[in-house]
């Protein structure tokens, strides 16, 4: 008993609650990136730039509110500085809008030149990220870590293996969860969601029934900057805050998308912990879980690690080329937007 | 059209004259000025250029010659940039030798494409792969650090000593890591310990819980951690800590750095590791030298770096000229016995030596003393974190 009840903490330590938090903030991506896709009709790859600007916000923000003194701890300050990361995020998105993308909609160009548009937009925020906090790791984490640590855990189960929850992790979750509530019921309550939605399906009836297509891009940019700026404040906050890594988050941010069948919200949340689970279920070594399940003799020799972790980024590049070949609609297709 | 012409006619007169010294004699510091290891550079620098003014200013150098450094940027990472940095110091500038250059896959760039190819020496004070051992140099390369596969054997033995038999490895994905790794692991293997797992990790990434995970599911209770401090060491020591995964961690020089300690020094208590250097009388002589020039003489190779110049001098002093192809015999000659033992700031007594025939065994701030593949023995201290700091326990 004792081994499964380690088996299932191990497990849970080094899988579970890392694949949850993770996930959070891949789904919070996709959902950014699935949102611009389906309503404004092109795949946007400064969307991982964009959430490092928001990051980068966040960042400032809390070291000014730290300096001012405002601390909610035990929590983290970053929480209190993400509203202001967020409306920050918002304006610099309505400024590139009316700047470049507004341009291309009104001569209405091709999705692929919208494209080809948003990895200029993406090179431009990548450099003024860099210019404005440079390109170091930067720490801005504050107030308790732990949740639960796992040398407590050990002490207070009296099991052999630990489980520890960072309250980053927790947060994460939490924050992931309202923010995915919020934007149901914007789309499917509100008067403006509905809207979007309408011109989603079908931009000329939209129009015919009098929907002011400006508007609804608008608060299109707006949803897709608050999530980003969510997404990587909450990223930066759990692991650490580097302008590259952002870039190297684009690809599993769009695996999480696809996968789920872009235009699909409900999909890019499910795309989000498909993704996570396989790149850490997949490099997890299950050497130590399996011995304490099986009779020792059978305990295995190997590591039992299906992929080395060297070959993370490769997982979610190989879900991408497999669900496009396989299933190009996603694992959720037909309910869109 | 003219002009072109001017300016080539007038820069190889510059060279040809240079290299020839007349009353100037220049040499290339090649280092990483900018890039991952950036903080160190610019002291490394000043301690080699802190030797080269001391030879200078006794006016017994070579009659008279006054040596001037010329620094260029190796980047550290970037054969390409490492390469045609030491080409111009060359071709445009005319250097007798080059000190550098500092990481150990640009130094083995630097040697195999420009410095062994037109014959002009090369000391490096930091390269610590023990792939450069082995390189085709004839002769050209010298190091003042010792190699890793001296570190790993050392650390074996620590860790050996301290009754550890099982343990995991990661090391950071470079010459540096890989190298240091397997003469750690060999050594272990052969003192009768066992490597459970080897993993690399990519620097610069935000999470290494999933390298973490799988370290820890190996079942060893160690960890030995080969990476760099501000980089991915620093982020596979939080991940265990995070995850509970291990508490022990054994370190190697690019790992022992306060920033880690600060951090994370109360939850690793017990850790140990291995860096270079000694407590010697010479080191704390060279650090005082250091502080008066303003530089802080306590931190990594600026004692490497100071020596590396400091032989180079020695060398031409003993050569008798600042010609390529005369100084590399000189080298050993001046660094090992049989001879007057020379100190860090003893450089005026060592050119008089030198110039009145005499023989010298330079042993300066880090006990040089080369072995037949030209590179340093080594001393390494032993260190353990007490209390949230590095402890030095005893020097091997």
């Amino acid at each position: 008993m004792d081994g499964f009840l380690n088996a299932t903490v191990l497990l849970s330590n080094f899988v579970l609650v890392p694949g949850l938090a993770y996930g959070a903030q891949l789904a919070l991506g996709a959902l950014g990136v699935t949102l611009v896709y389906r309503v404004l009709r092109f795949a946007n790859l400064s969307h991982g730039d964009l959430m490092a600007f928001g990051a980068m916000l966040g960042v400032l923000s809390t070291w000014a509110l730290q300096a001012a003194g405002v601390s909610i701890a035990p929590l983290p300050t970053a929480l209190l500085a993400l509203p202001l990361a967020i409306l920050g995020t918002a304006l610099m998105s309505l400024f590139i809008e009316t700047a470049v993308y507004r341009h291309h909609r009104l001569r209405r160009s091709a999705p692929a030149i919208f494209m080809i548009v948003s990895v200029g937009v993406m090179f431009m925020l990548n450099g003024l990220v860099r210019v404005v906090i440079g390109p170091d790791d930067q720490r801005f984490a504050d107030g308790a870590r732990f949740i639960v640590r796992a040398r407590d855990f050990e002490a207070m189960t009296g099991l052999s293996e630990g489980l520890s929850i960072r309250v980053s992790q927790g947060i994460t979750f939490a924050v992931a969860m309202a923010a995915v509530a919020a934007l149901f019921y914007f789309l499917n309550r509100s008067r403006a969601g509905k809207a979007m939605r309408a011109y989603a399906d079908n931009e000329d009836l939209a129009l015919l029934s009098g929907i002011d297509p400006d508007r609804v891009v608008r608060h299109t940019w707006i949803i897709a900057a608050a999530l980003a700026a969510i997404a990587g404040t909450l990223y930066g906050l759990d692991k650490s805050f580097k302008p590259f890594t952002y870039f190297q988050l684009l690809l599993p941010v769009f695996a999480a998308a696809i996968v789920g069948g872009i235009g699909n919200p409900v999909g890019a949340i499910v795309g989000g912990f498909v993704v996570s689970f396989s790149e850490i279920g997949l490099t997890y070594a299950y050497k130590k879980f399996l011995t304490y399940l099986v009779p020792p003799a059978w305990a295995p020799e190997g590591l039992m690690q299906l992929i080395a972790t060297d070959y993370k980024f490769a997982i979610s590049f190989a879900i991408l080329v497999i669900v496009l070949l396989i299933r190009p609609t996603g694992i959720l297709p037909g309910r869109v937007l | 059209m003219r002009k072109p012409l001017l300016t080539t006619a007038v820069l190889y007169a510059l060279a040809t004259s240079a290299a020839q010294a007349g009353d100037t004699v220049k040499v290339g510091i090649v280092f990483g000025f900018t890039g991952p290891i950036e903080s160190l550079t610019p002291d490394m620098a000043a301690a080699a250029e802190l030797a080269f003014k001391e030879a200078s200013d006794t006016g017994l150098f070579l009659d008279g010659t006054t040596i001037e450094p010329i620094r260029a940027d190796s980047s550290c990472v970037d054969a390409a940039v490492a390469t045609a940095a030491a080409e111009r110091l060359i071709t445009a500038d005319g250097v007798a030798a080059i000190i550098g250059a500092d990481c150990s896959g640009v130094t083995t760039a630097v040697a195999n494409n420009v410095a062994v190819p037109k014959g002009v020496l090369l000391i490096s004070p930091s390269a610590t792969s023990p792939a450069l051992s082995d390189i085709t140099d004839n002769g050209l390369f010298f190091r003042t650090a010792p190699s890793d596969a001296r570190q790993g054997q050392v650390l074996a033995e620590i860790v050996k000593e301290r009754g550890i038999d099982t343990i995991a490895i990661t090391y950071t994905n470079n010459d540096y890591g890989r190298g240091l790794s397997d003469s750690f692991s060999s050594a272990f293997e052969a003192l009768g310990g066992s490597v459970v797992m080897t993993a690399s990790h990519e620097d610069g990434r935000a999470d290494y819980s999933a390298e973490v995970g799988a370290l820890s599911a190996s079942g060893a209770e160690h960890l030995a951690v080969f990476g760099y401090v501000d980089q991915g060491g620093k982020g596979i020591i939080e991940a265990s800590i995070d995850a509970g995964a291990f508490d022990t961690f054994i370190l190697a020089d690019g790992m022992i750095g306060e920033s880690l300690t600060e951090a994370f020094g109360a939850d690793m208590p017990g850790s140990f590791g291995t860096l270079p250097g000694s407590d010697s009388p010479a080191r704390a002589t060279f650090e005082e030298m250091a502080k008066a020039a303003g530089i802080i003489g306590s931190g990594p190779y600026r004692g490497e770096s100071y020596d590396a110049a400091a032989l180079l001098v020695l060398a031409m002093q003993k050569a008798g000229s600042a010609e390529r192809s005369a100084i590399q015999p000189a080298v050993m000659d001046v660094a090992n016995a049989p001879g007057e033992k020379i100190f860090p700031g003893e450089l005026e007594k060592a050119l008089t030596i030198i110039a009145e025939g005499g023989d010298v065994d330079y042993v300066g701030a880090t006990d040089v003393e080369f072995t037949e593949v030209g590179e340093a023995a080594g001393a390494y201290k032993e260190v353990e974190v007490k209390d949230g700091a590095f402890a030095t326990l005893s020097v091997r």
